[in-house]
C-alpha cells in the first residue's frame, strides 16, 4: 500500500513537473508576443535563444574551462603544475592512447561494414523484419548489461575442468585442446572487447544503412543495369555513392559511442592486462584516486581528439549537401 | 482588440494556476512532512508521559531533569532534549535500521534526535557538502586517509575528552592513532572488520583428517599434505571491477605484518620503506610461494594466471566443492557462502568457516590487518558531542553488535554478546585481544594514487602477466606522490 501511495506521489510529482514547464513556456511565449516593432526581434532571440544558452554556458562552456584549468594543478587542485599532467601522460600513459585510437579506428568501421553487408544480404529476405530485429535487440541492452553477458562468453576454465566459458567450449569442440585466457591474452584481448562494442552498434547501422538503400530511386538503379552494370560494380559505383552521406553520419556516430566508450573496459577487465583506454583511466584519476589534475588532463585530452572528428562531419555533411 | 484581450486573460488564467500548483505542491510535501514530525513528537510525548509517571510513582528527581526509568545509562549524555543531530554515512539500508534500533532508547532517554542519512556515493559527497557549508553534524569515515584529507581542509573538529577517554579505555592503542591526526584526536572507531582469517570447509578437513593449523609451519605443512592428496590448498580472485586487485594487496599486507611486526608496517605505509627496500621484496617472495605458487593455486579454476581473472566473490566456490583447500579472505566474506549453496552455514559445522592466519614468528604475536569507520564530528554543539561520545560507548556497541552482523573491536562489548561460534565472535575476539598487533589495511591507509591506484593494477600484472616483482615494486614506488 505504501509503495502504491510512493508510486502515485512520483507519477503526481511527475506530473506536476509537465504542467508547470507547459506553464512556463506558455507563458514565456506569451511574454515574448507582448513586443511589437523593433524591439520584437531581439526579444525573440532572447527569449527563445537566452534559456538555451544559459544552459550551455552553465553545463558545456563553464565546466570545460574550469576543466581546462584543473589539468594544470596537482592532485589536490591547489597548486600550478604547468604542463606537468600531458606529460605524464605521454610519458607514461601513452599505450593507453594507442588502445584507444585503435578502438576509435577500428570499432566504427567494422561495425558499419558488417551493418552494410546485413543491410544488403537481408534486403532480398524473406521476413526480413525479423531477422532486422534480432540483429538489433543488442541496441536495447546496456553496455555494462552487454559485458556482463560477454564476460561469461569470455570465461575461462582450466581445459580438464567443466567450461563455463562459451567460446572456450567452442573452441575446444573446434579441436584446440587448450583455449587462451581470452581477458589475458595480449593484444588480441583488446579486438575481443572491441567486438562487444561492434555487437551492439552493428543494429544500429544495419538499420539505417537499409534505409538509406532502399531509399536509392529506382531510376537510378534501372539505368545503371540498362548500362552494363552488375554485382560488385552496381555496388561500387551507384550504391555507395548513394549512400554515402549516411555512411558518413553513421561511421561517425558510432565513433562518438566509442570516444565515450568506458563501461566496457570498466566492466570487463578495468583497464588491466594492457587494455586501458582514455575514458576509463580518466574515471580512475579523478573518481577513484582522487588525482583531479590528471583527470582533467585526460578529459582534455579526449576533448581534443573529438574536435577533428567533429570537423571532419561537418566539412562532409555539408559536402553532401552541396552536390544534392 | 477584443482577441488580444481574450488571450491576455488566458495566460493571466494559466499564470495563476500555475502558481496556485507551485503552492498547492509545496503545501502538499509540508503538510505531510509536518504530519510525520507530529506523530513523533506525540509518540515520544506519550512515552515521555508514560515514564514521567513512573518516575512520580518512585519519588526520584534527578538533577538532570526528568529523567525516565531506564535511563540511567544515559545519564552523561542528559540536558539536550529537543535538539537534532544529524549523521550522514556509506551505510545503506537495511543496516540503516539496525543502528536505528541501537540507538531508539539513547534518543528515547535523551530527546536528542539521531536523522541517518546514507548515500552510495558518500566520498565524493563528503567533500562537497564540507565545501558548501553544508556539513553534517557527524559523519562515518571508512578510512583513515579520508580522515587525513578533511582535516587538511579544515572540517572536522577535535573530538571531545569523554569521547577519548573512552577509546582509551577500550580500544586496541593502534585504533585511537588511525583517529589521530597530526596529534589531534578527532575520531573514534564504530564498526570493525578482520582481515586475517583463512576460510576452508569444516567438512572437507573431516573427511581428511585435517587440523587447523595454528603455527605458520603447519600452514604450509598442510598445504603439502593437500597437494599430495590431490587437492589445490589454495585459491583466490583479483577480480573486483574498479577495485581488482585489492586481495593482492591483503595478501602482501599480512605477509608484512607477520614478518616485521606494527613499527616496520607503519614505516611501510608512510614510504619511509618503500617498495623496491628488500624488506618488501622478501614479502613478495612469500606471497609468491604461497598465491603464485603453480603447485598450490588456483583450486577449482585452473593456474596462477585464473586468480587476476577470477571474481574475489566467486574465488571460495571451490571450497564446499573440496576443489580448494584454503581461502584467505576477510570477515565479511562469510556473505558470499550462500552464493554457492542456498543453504550455506557458516560455522565450525557449518559449510565453511575460517581460522585465524597463524603468525610467523612470536617476536610479532597475533597479527591482524582489519578495517572500520570512524565517527568525526563537523560542528561542537553539546548534542553532537553526546551523540560522538554515545557512538564511542560499550552501551552501543554491545546494543548494535547485539542485532548481528555487525563487529566492534571495543573490548567494553562482552564476547558473547555475539551469537555463539559465529564468524563476528571469531573476529571480535582477535580484534579485541590487547596483546595482539592490529594494523588497518594498508592500502587503505597509503595515498590514493598508490593505495586504490598503482598497487592494485601492479599486483594484478604480477599475477595476470606475471610482471617481474622487481618492475612491479619499482613502478608502485614511481607512483607514489611527490612532496
Amino acid at each position: 500500500m505504501e509503495e502504491l501511495l510512493t508510486g502515485l506521489e512520483k507519477l503526481w510529482s511527475g506530473f506536476l513537473g509537465i504542467v508547470i514547464f507547459g506553464v512556463l513556456i506558455a507563458v514565456l511565449f506569451f511574454i515574448g508576443s507582448r513586443f511589437r516593432g523593433r524591439l520584437s526581434r531581439p526579444a525573440a532571440i532572447l527569449i527563445f535563444l537566452g534559456p538555451a544558452a544559459l544552459l550551455l554556458v552553465m553545463g558545456l562552456i563553464v565546466p570545460a574551462i574550469r576543466t581546462i584549468f584543473a589539468s594544470t594543478q596537482d592532485a589536490s587542485g591547489n597548486e600550478f603544475v604547468g604542463w606537468a599532467n600531458y606529460q605524464w601522460i605521454f610519458d607514461s600513459q601513452f599505450d593507453i592512447i594507442v588502445n584507444s585510437i585503435l578502438w576509435i579506428v577500428i570499432t566504427p568501421i567494422a561495425a558499419t561494414a558488417l551493418g552494410l553487408t546485413l543491410a544488403l544480404l537481408l534486403d532480398r529476405m524473406r521476413r526480413e523484419a525479423v531477422a532486422k530485429s534480432f540483429i538489433f535487440m543488442p541496441m536495447a541492452i546496456s553496455f555494462v548489461g552487454a559485458s556482463i553477458i560477454w564476460s561469461l562468453i569470455y570465461e575461462y576454465r582450466a581445459p580438464d575442468k567443466p567450461q563455463v566459458g562459451l567460446l572456450s567450449q567452442i573452441v575446444m569442440w573446434l579441436g584446440v585442446d587448450d583455449p587462451p585466457k581470452w581477458l589475458l591474452w595480449q593484444p588480441f584481448n583488446n579486438y575481443l572487447l572491441m567486438v562487444i562494442m561492434v555487437w551492439i552498434q552493428v543494429g544500429f547501422a544495419m538499420v539505417v544503412l537499409s534505409a538509406a538503400i532502399k531509399a536509392i530511386p529506382s531510376d537510378v538503379v534501372e539505368a545503371a543495369e540498362l548500362d552494363g552494370a552488375t554485382g560488385w560494380k552496381l555496388f561500387s559505383r551507384v550504391t555507395i555513392p548513394m549512400i554515402r552521406g549516411t555512411l558518413i553520419v553513421v561511421v561517425t556516430t558510432i565513433m562518438f559511442a566509442v570516444l565515450k566508450i568506458f563501461d566496457i573496459v570498466r566492466v570487463m577487465t578495468n583497464g588491466n592486462y594492457g587494455t586501458q583506454i582514455v575514458a576509463n583511466e580518466m574515471y580512475a584519476q579523478a573518481f577513484v584516486q582522487f588525482d583531479v589534475g590528471r583527470g582533467s588532463a585526460l578529459a582534455v585530452v579526449l576533448f581534443v581528439a573529438v574536435i577533428p572528428l567533429i570537423v571532419f562531419n561537418v566539412v562532409q555533411l555539408r559536402k553532401d549537401r552541396a552536390t544534392r | 482588440m477584443t482577441a488580444i484581450k481574450r488571450r491576455r486573460g488566458m495566460a493571466l488564467l494559466a499564470g495563476g494556476l500555475a502558481a496556485g500548483m507551485l503552492l498547492a505542491a509545496c503545501g502538499g510535501s509540508d503538510d505531510s512532512a509536518s504530519d510525520s514530525a507530529g506523530e513523533e513528537t506525540a509518540a515520544e510525548d506519550t512515552a515521555a508521559e508514560d515514564s514521567g509517571g513512573e518516575e512520580d510513582a518512585g519519588g526520584e528527581e534527578d538533577a538532570g531533569g526528568d529523567m525516565a526509568a531506564g535511563c540511567e545509562a544515559y545519564a552523561d549524555y542528559m540536558g539536550n532534549e529537543g535538539t537534532t543531530v544529524n549523521v550522514f554515512t556509506s551505510i545503506l539500508p537495511p543496516e540503516q535500521q539496525l543502528f536505528e534500533e541501537a540507538w531508539a532508547g539513547f534518543e528515547e532517554c535523551t530527546g536528542i534526535d539521531i536523522v541517518y542519512e546514507a548515500s552510495d556515493q558518500f566520498e565524493a559527497q563528503l567533500p562537497t557538502r564540507i565545501a558548501g557549508g553544508n556539513a553534517p553534524d557527524i559523519a562515518w569515515i571508512p578510512q583513515p586517509g579520508l580522515l587525513e584529507r578533511l582535516v587538511a581542509d579544515g572540517g572536522p573538529v577535535a573530538a571531545p575528552a569523554a569521547t577519548e577517554a573512552l577509546v582509551d579505555e577500550y580500544w586496541n592503542p593502534a585504533w585511537k592513532g588511525y583517529g589521530t591526526v597530526d596529534g589531534t584526536f578527532y575520531a573514534a572507531p564504530l564498526g570493525s572488520n578482520m582481515k586475517s582469517f583463512v576460510w576452508y570447509s569444516p567438512q572437507v578437513f573431516a573427511d581428511n583428517g585435517y587440523e587447523v593449523p595454528t603455527t605458520w609451519d603447519e600452514l604450509w605443512a598442510l598445504s603439502d599434505q593437500m597437494v599430495a592428496d590431490g587437492i589445490d590448498p589454495w585459491c583466490g580472485g583479483l577480480e573486483s571491477g574498479g577495485a581488482t586487485g585489492w586481495p593482492a594487496t591483503d595478501w602482501l599486507e599480512q605477509v608484512m605484518l607477520r614478518l616485521y611486526g606494527g613499527d616496520v608496517y607503519d614505516q611501510w605505509v608512510s614510504h619511509e620503506l618503500t617498495f623496491q627496500s628488500p624488506e618488501v621484496e622478501a614479502a613478495m617472495d612469500v606471497v609468491a610461494g604461497w598465491m603464485k605458487n603453480p603447485e598450490y593455486v588456483n583450486g577449482g579454476f585452473g593456474d596462477v594466471q585464473t586468480i587476476a581473472l577470477t571474481p574475489f566473490q566467486d574465488a571460495g566456490a571451490g571450497i564446499p566443492t573440496g576443489e580448494c583447500g584454503m581461502l584467505q579472505q576477510a570477515s565479511f566474506y562469510a556473505n558470499f557462502w550462500q552464493n554457492f549453496d542456498e543453504n550455506a552455514t557458516v560455522g565450525p559445522d557449518g559449510t565453511a568457516y575460517a581460522f585465524y592466519l597463524p603468525e610467523i614468528s612470536s617476536e610479532f604475536p597475533q597479527p591482524v590487518v582489519g578495517g572500520g569507520e570512524f565517527v568525526a564530528a563537523f560542528a561542537d554543539r553539546p548534542e553532537v558531542q553526546a551523540v560522538q561520545t554515545y557512538m564511542a560507548s560499550p552501551d552501543f556497541h554491545t546494543s548494535k553488535a547485539a542485532l548481528g552482523n555487525w563487529v566492534s573491536a571495543n573490548s567494553g562489548v562482552p564476547l558473547d554478546t555475539y551469537a555463539a561460534d559465529s564468524i563476528d565472535q571469531l573476529s571480535a575476539e582477535f580484534l579485541t585481544d590487547p596483546n595482539g598487533i592490529f594494523r588497518f589495511d594498508a592500502s587503505d591507509l597509503m595515498p590514493a594514487a598508490v593505495g586504490a591506484g598503482e598497487m592494485w593494477t601492479q599486483m594484478t600484472a604480477w599475477f595476470a602477466e606475471d610482471k617481474p616483482t622487481a618492475e612491479v615494486l619499482a613502478d608502485i614506488d614511481a607512483a607514489w606522490p611527490a612532496s
